[in-house]
């Protein structure tokens, strides 16, 4: 039997952490970003079929970049644990903080024990019936919790989209400003016109279920 | 907030599909029980009574009394027993009211639960075929008295038309042309609905005729509840079209429900 080499803690953590940022570099980013009747989530995707936003239950949805198939196996995880805890409790009891913690358990444990770390993050989102109990937050390859306010990004450009976006955030904007907000913090962080938008929102004027999808090129001004 | 699978999400291999009800027994949360040998006659246990569908020009209008019955008594006044299954199908249940009631709960979560997994929504017919499925499983409760017999009516987004199912307790998944009813006072309603059925009925007029029906089932049979005005008591009814399912409005019930006992002066 031969005996592994020894690799230190240190150099291993650094190596995942190293290849689930280049995967993820590669995908395209998503953003989302409050609005006064809740919020939008917009990514670039040239896919039709291929969606990288869903709704997960009444008033959570969900976004994932990286790798398709491992962020898709995220989405499932998070709709059948909302699902679950919404029968057998009620459904005010499944929130997205909770959802959030489930996710970053989840990824934290697939970071450390597996040879192969989840190359994703992902947004889960919460409306309230009033802005303050919105709920934005993002969970990165490595099991990572961030409680985002007011505006939010994953991907590849995360961090200079967050930028351009929190450059021109403000408070209790429509849905119209919001996606021109998004749509023009991409065109700066890309330095390109984008290829096809998926936009969806949670509006607590919806009802029930608050998630709906839309057309951006029909909803911007 | 941690789930049946501790601190992390339910992820990996023995996880089913697209279905809820299948998820439930995967993670040990679906009822597991003995079935005695003696059936369960003696308890007493709430039962649902009257439910009705009927067909009219763009959809279905959907109808059920309020009242559940232990033997003879009133258990419930209030009860309902229509219950919108998603945005454009309705369920209605007679039988068991507790069986019943949890069965139309698992129903709707299960439908949501594929729309979202899968990212569309399932078709009237697998919505239909899947209800059957939860009244077979609940087979051998059937044999011990305990039986749920759910009506499900709904807008077929691709025949563009309104269509109904009635079930039996086995399982059994018949598409009735006109209207269909369950429950003890089905066949007086029927036998209502079948003197006045028209293809061509408008949406208020089926809501008035469903009304009528139950009216009709409550003179005679006891344990159907009829409109009591006095407590202001109402059916439930749902109407189902192109636009989806909505509850009729409760102004035109309590109209139709006051022409309908007035008749009878």
């Amino acid at each position: 039997m031969s005996v592994p080499f020894y690799v230190a803690p240190e150099q291993l953590v650094r190596d995942k952490a190293e290849f689930a940022r280049k995967g993820i570099a590669r995908g395209r980013s998503i953003v989302a970003i409050e609005f006064d009747s809740g919020i939008l989530l917009l990514a670039e995707n040239v896919s039709r079929a291929l969606q990288k936003i869903s709704e997960v239950y009444d008033r959570i949805a969900f976004a994932g970049v990286g790798r398709y198939n491992e962020f898709e196996t995220l989405r499932k995880a998070g709709i059948r644990q909302a699902d679950l805890m919404g029968y057998l409790y009620s459904r005010v009891d499944v929130t997205a903080m909770g959802l959030a913690t489930g996710f970053s358990q989840t990824l934290g444990q697939i970071f450390s024990h597996e040879p192969k770390p989840f190359e994703v993050e992902v947004l889960i989102c919460e409306v309230d019936s009033d802005s303050d109990g919105n709920r934005l937050f993002k969970i990165t390859y490595d099991g990572t919790l961030y409680d985002q306010r007011g505006v939010a990004a994953i991907g590849g450009k995360g961090e200079t989209l967050e930028q351009a976006l929190r450059a021109g955030y403000r408070e209790d904007m429509t849905l119209e400003d919001a996606i021109e907000l998004g749509v023009s913090a991409f065109r700066e962080s890309e330095g390109r016109e984008s290829e096809g938008w998926e936009a969806a929102v949670l509006d607590r004027e919806n009802g029930r279920r608050a998630f709906r999808r839309i057309q951006v090129g029909e909803a911007a001004p | 907030m941690s789930g049946p699978f501790g601190q992390t999400l339910p992820i990996g291999a023995p996880l089913p599909g697209s279905s809820f009800t299948d998820l439930l027994q995967s993670v040990g949360a679906a009822p597991r029980w003995e079935v005695s040998d003696s059936a369960a006659t003696s308890l007493s246990i709430p039962e649902g009574t009257t439910v009705l569908a009927i067909r009219f020009a763009d959809g279905v209008v959907m109808a059920g009394d309020r009242r559940a019955t232990e033997g003879h008594l009133v258990a419930h006044r209030y009860i309902q027993k229509v219950f919108a299954a998603d945005g454009h199908s309705a369920v209605a249940i007679a039988g068991t009211a507790g069986i019943a009631v949890e069965m139309v709960r698992l129903f709707q979560v299960e439908l949501e639960h594929y729309e979202k997994i899968e990212g569309t929504v399932l078709s009237l017919e697998g919505k239909a075929n899947f209800l059957a499925r939860l009244v077979r499983n609940q087979l051998p409760m059937a044999f011990q008295g305990l039986v749920v017999v759910p009506l499900f009516a709904g807008y077929d987004l691709h025949e563009r038309r309104g269509r109904l199912f009635t079930y039996d307790v086995v399982g059994g998944r018949y598409e009735e042309h006109d209207f269909g009813a369950t429950g003890s006072g089905s066949r007086l309603a029927k036998s209502y609905l079948r003197t006045v059925f028209r293809p061509d009925l408008t949406a208020d007029e089926a809501v008035g005729q469903a009304v009528s029906a139950l009216v009709a089932a409550a003179d005679d049979d006891t344990a159907t509840g009829g409109p009591d005005l006095i407590r202001g008591i109402l059916p439930n009814v749902m109407v189902i079209d192109g636009e989806g399912v909505r509850e009729a409005d409760e102004e035109a019930v309590a109209g139709t429900a006051r022409t309908a006992l007035e008749a009878r002066r």
